[in-house]
């Protein structure tokens, strides 16, 4: 099933070819201008939407996956962050599984092996989780350092971050450590779904757009700073034209920078429609953000609704001369 | 037993390789194959239930006899799901195809086939959601091969064959949902599939019949009220016999301190049967020592609970005669037996379903003085919980030695274990009635514990190939620390695994027996006044009173 | 999770992913400078490079007169436009600050509106400084 990633990747080089071309025919204003605005405007508009969406629908049971001792008695040492009964618990859980991929942390990988002891062995699977942090962090930082474009003065924190993300002071212009990371870790992940059997029969062309989309994103963007280069002021007069809704369009910024824009527009607008909202979803995961405390207090659901029971008056009707022969209580003796 | 395939033939078909191709285009080829799948449900059942569409239909057979509009009873029932369960919602939403679920599944371990992977099995219906309940997904319809390059499909009968095989090939064990950095679990996903196939009267009779049962008469195995007392009343016999005690149980006992509730598998079948006698001791022993009062209901006589496999308002149904009878009997509080999917529905669903259980007092033990705050609302103890505190108190005379013959290791059920975090009390019992006690390997306990393969009521007899590779993940540590330390007990507090696990010892370690905690704290206990045991509850010689050859 | 701090995160999420717009609202916006040419540039209107390439490409260019000044000796550089330079940043009247004489307009202003920090300064002086 090559079309599962051929078509998204031809996609989003056909997409960088329209902004690259098109501003180069003098539709500078629609690719820096519309554009952007209207990808903004999606972004925000689409994830309020779908959070919203999330959020009007009832959380009728207090149903936390429990990964470790409950609390029961004093004596018994409970594990409060994967199984916490308490909000602060499950604020430390939460931490711990935005922030460090707990529940990726303990992947593992199994083998089967066919033969005398016919054995499957679990081994620590650890990559998918270096790839996924070293992705997500580094991602991160590029846009944490963007804001470079839209700010003057730049702040103390964002040139905090650039000096940072710098630090090993290669090349000229220095080398950003996030600019190694992340295409490196999108590449894993690509090479992942392209290579490991089963993940490449889970995949979908949903899967690998986002992922070539990136890397579209950042192969721009590595080449502008460090290869074909780019005046960087005549951008950031662009970029702080937008924020300050006084657009302008400055002359003697390339296509390559348009493409670039291009597909970061197409990701902001793309991402509520995608898998890419597991950003707000996992905040909202009831197994992960509930305590689990479901018989110390009570959980109520809003939609709770009476049905039809068998009474025990209607069971004792039922079996009441069987009851009184066998010598069982009954309430009514005939 | 599995009559069809040897252990050794259905090693040889594990292949955790995937073909090549899309999974889309295999929905035609999917076979509903003996040995995988359990019979439909009996019309007589479903109709007890009131359940729609009630008559006889054959899985196998091309027509289901389903509704005419059941693609639009299928369509509302996902429509007003995603609005009750934001669970299913994101859930539908959310997933990355990241893969961390896939070989965390034991039906995938023991069977290879990529649609047991959590993350395709999920996929078989949000590829349905993705089509009918999203603008994308409206959106790509319309374009040429946009719905295949989308992952989407319509809700085809084909697509409506293949989810209904594959999410009863799913015991809504959690394990995939320990994994998944999202927390989708694909027990929630399965949850809603049933209770959309219920919809249209798609469920099958390992679960309907029970279910009806358990409305009926009280329980799953539709045991009438004199009956359930003779099979309490034959335990007593065993347990004088063995221990010239009378532990004669009261039923139905108006203002007894505790009702008790155990699953009637105990009741019934070996060796559930010999930890239903080690309650019977127990009770015994707190009624003579410390005059607790305990009792047993013929009309509460269900701890577990197959609605729960069927639609969240049948599990309420059935679970309702729990407070119901705690109200008319007057106790105080409630005890549950061993049980493992029994434990899910107390401690996550019954308090919101059937609560506030305001006639009960918050569960205190009289004779050691703890009060359980941690069932403080739903007022339901579970009896490792209360077991273990009395034995933390010194309040039990025990004599391990009548174990010693008994090299232990214990299975985490799926539902104490991720649906409740019941790991350490199980644990502290049994190392205070037995001595040699060994884990299985770290990646097939606690949290990481691996289903018996025959839960969420799949423990039919017809499909038992399907049972036994489940089963396989767990019998291969179960072999582990059978060959490395002698293993010869599984210890377990769940009446399906009690059932389950012995038929999945007898097919892939013959040589383990499997035991609820409480038949070792049954062995173990000694009962005032009791003469000397030379027996065990299976009746078999204990430690040192064997017989010379 | 309550759908109160549910609302209050989207709210907090929606202000962030907005920030470059109100941040500007908030703050005082520095302009963008204005390129101006000065002293004997004025006068010259010849450089080293055309002026969009000369914006872009600056910080190779003298890197690659560093590297052919300190090992190969070599001194003169010849422009597309046929005129030779003297490689340096800033000895000398045919330097770049020989010519812009203006650090402040000619380097900083457009390295600090970019929070660009080259290290020329590290080891070059600015001659205005020298005296």
């Amino acid at each position: 099933m090559t079309q599962k990633y051929l078509i998204p990747l031809t996609a989003v080089f056909l997409l960088f070819l329209v902004a690259y071309t098109g501003a180069g025919a003098g539709l500078g204003w629609f690719f820096g201008i519309v554009v952007p605005y209207l990808a903004v405007l999606a972004f925000l508009v689409g994830f309020v939407v779908k959070v919203m969406g999330w959020t009007a629908s009832a959380v009728p049971f207090r149903i936390p996956t429990t990964c470790g001792q409950q609390k029961s008695l004093p004596w018994i040492k409970q594990n409060p962050i994967d199984n916490p009964d308490t909000s602060s618990g499950v604020f430390v859980r939460m931490l711990l599984e935005i922030f460090a991929f707990r529940s990726l942390f303990r992947n593992t990988k199994a083998a089967f092996n066919r033969n005398a002891s016919n054995r499957i062995i679990y081994s620590w699977e650890i990559f998918l989780w270096v790839a996924a942090l070293a992705f997500h962090y580094a991602f991160l930082v590029v846009v944490l350092r963007h804001f470079r474009f839209f700010t003057a003065p730049v702040p103390g924190a964002v040139q905090f971050l650039e000096a940072l993300d710098g630090i090993v002071q290669v090349g000229l212009p220095g080398l950003f450590l996030s600019g190694v990371v992340l295409p490196a870790a999108a590449l894993f992940l690509l090479a992942r779904r392209l290579f490991d059997a089963k993940v490449k029969y889970m995949s979908r062309a949903s899967d690998y757009f986002p992922l070539f989309l990136i890397l579209g994103i950042a192969a721009t963007g590595i080449s502008m700073r460090y290869f074909t280069k780019v005046d960087v002021t005549g951008i950031k007069e662009m970029t702080m034209g937008l924020v300050t809704f006084s657009p302008v369009i400055p002359d003697g910024i390339g296509g390559l920078f348009y493409g670039h824009l291009f597909l970061v527009s197409i990701l902001f607008a793309y991402f509520p429609a995608s898998k890419l909202m597991h950003l707000g979803g996992v905040f909202l995961s009831p197994t992960r953000n509930m305590a689990n405390n479901t018989r110390a207090r009570r959980h109520i659901n809003p939609w709770n609704y009476d049905v039809p029971i068998h009474t025990y008056e209607e069971y004792e009707d039922h079996f009441r001369d069987k009851m009184i022969e066998a010598g069982l209580p009954v309430d009514k003796k005939e | 037993m599995a009559d069809e395939i040897t252990p050794d033939e259905l090693l040889d078909k594990i292949d955790y390789g995937t073909p090549s191709g899309d999974w889309m285009d295999t929905t035609k080829s999917v076979q509903i194959r003996p040995g995988m799948y359990c019979y439909a449900a009996k019309a007589e059942s479903v109709e007890t239930l009131g359940l729609p569409n009630a008559r006889p239909w054959n899985p196998v057979e091309d027509d289901w006899k389903l509704p005419d509009d059941w693609q639009q009873i299928l369509h509302e029932g996902i429509k007003e799901r995603l609005e009750r369960f934001r669970t299913f919602k994101i859930f539908m939403d959310v997933c990355v195809r990241c893969g961390a679920c896939a070989d965390k599944c034991h039906f995938f371990l023991g069977t290879g086939d990529p649609k047991n992977m959590p993350v395709l099995r999920s996929e078989l219906l949000r590829s349905v959601y993705r089509n009918d309940f999203t603008t994308a997904g409206k959106i790509l319809q319309k374009i040429p091969g946009g719905q295949r390059l989308g992952g989407n499909r319509p809700l085809t009968l084909d697509a409506l064959k293949e989810m209904w095989y594959y999410f009863f090939q799913c015991t809504e064990c959690r394990r995939c949902s320990v994994f998944c950095p999202y927390g989708i679990d694909t027990a929630e996903i399965t949850i809603m599939a049933r209770e959309l196939f219920n919809l249209i009267g798609l469920n099958i009779d390992w679960i309907a019949t029970p279910v009806s049962n358990c409305y009926q008469t009280g329980n799953h195995l539709g045991i009438q009220p004199h009956a359930f007392k003779d099979m309490l009343e034959f335990f007593v016999e065993d347990i004088e016999d063995i221990t010239g005690v009378d532990c004669t149980p009261n039923f139905q006992k108006k203002g007894a301190d505790i009702l008790f509730i155990t699953p009637s598998g105990d009741v019934f079948a070996d060796p559930g049967t010999y930890t239903c006698q080690g309650y019977l001791i127990l009770f015994q022993y707190l009624k003579e020592k410390y005059g607790l009062d305990v009792t047993w209901s013929t009309y509460a006589s269900e701890g577990g609970n197959f609605g729960f496999f069927t639609s969240h308002e049948t599990m309420k149904r059935l679970n309702a005669k729990m407070y119901a009878e705690a109200k008319r009997l007057g106790v105080k509080w409630i005890l549950g037996g061993e049980c493992g999917h029994m434990w899910r529905v107390i401690h996550q669903y019954m308090d919101t379903m059937n609560g506030p259980a305001d006639f009960l007092e918050v569960p205190v033990n009289p004779i050691t003085g703890t009060r359980f705050d941690n069932a403080a609302s739903t007022k339901m103890v579970h009896i490792t919980e209360f077991t273990a505190d009395l034995i933390k108190h010194g309040k039990l005379e025990l004599d391990k030695s009548r174990n010693a013959n008994r090299i232990m290791t214990f299975h985490d059920s799926c539902n104490p274990a991720r649906g409740m975090g019941l790991l350490d009390e199980p644990r502290y019992v049994i190392n205070n009635v037995c001595d040699n006690f060994y884990e299985m390997p770290p990646n097939t306990i606690r949290e990481n514990t691996f289903c018996c393969g025959s839960g969420a009521g799949l423990n039919a007899g017809e499909n038992m190939e399907l049972r036994m590779a489940g089963a396989l993940p767990r019998a291969t540590a179960l072999k582990f620390v059978h060959e490395k330390f002698g293993v010869n007990t599984l210890g377990t507090i769940c009446a399906i695994d009690r059932a389950a696990l012995s038929t999945l010892c007898e097919y892939w370690v013959p040589d383990v027996e499997v035991a609820g905690i409480h038949e070792l704290v049954g062995n173990a206990l000694i009962l005032p006044g009791e003469k000397e045991r030379t027996e065990d509850l299976r009746m078999e010689p204990l430690p040192g009173c064997e017989e010379e050859e | 999770m309550t759908n109160k701090w549910i609302v209050t995160g989207l709210a907090v999420f929606v202000l962030a992913v907005l920030s470059p717009f109100w941040f500007n609202m908030v703050t005082t916006t520095q302009a963008a400078p204005e390129p101006e040419l000065l002293g004997p540039a004025k006068e010259a209107r010849k450089c080293v490079l055309d002026k969009y390439e000369m914006r872009a490409n600056h910080m190779s260019l003298l890197d690659e007169w560093r590297d052919a000044v300190v090992r190969d000796a070599d001194r003169i550089y010849v422009a597309a436009n046929g005129k030779s330079f003297h490689m340096s940043l800033s000895t000398g009247e045919n330097s770049c600050l020989g010519c812009h004489e203006d650090k402040e307009k000619f380097c900083d202003s457009c390295h600090t509106y970019t929070s660009v920090n080259p290290y020329c300064w590290e080891c070059h002086t600015n001659p205005k400084e020298i005296e």
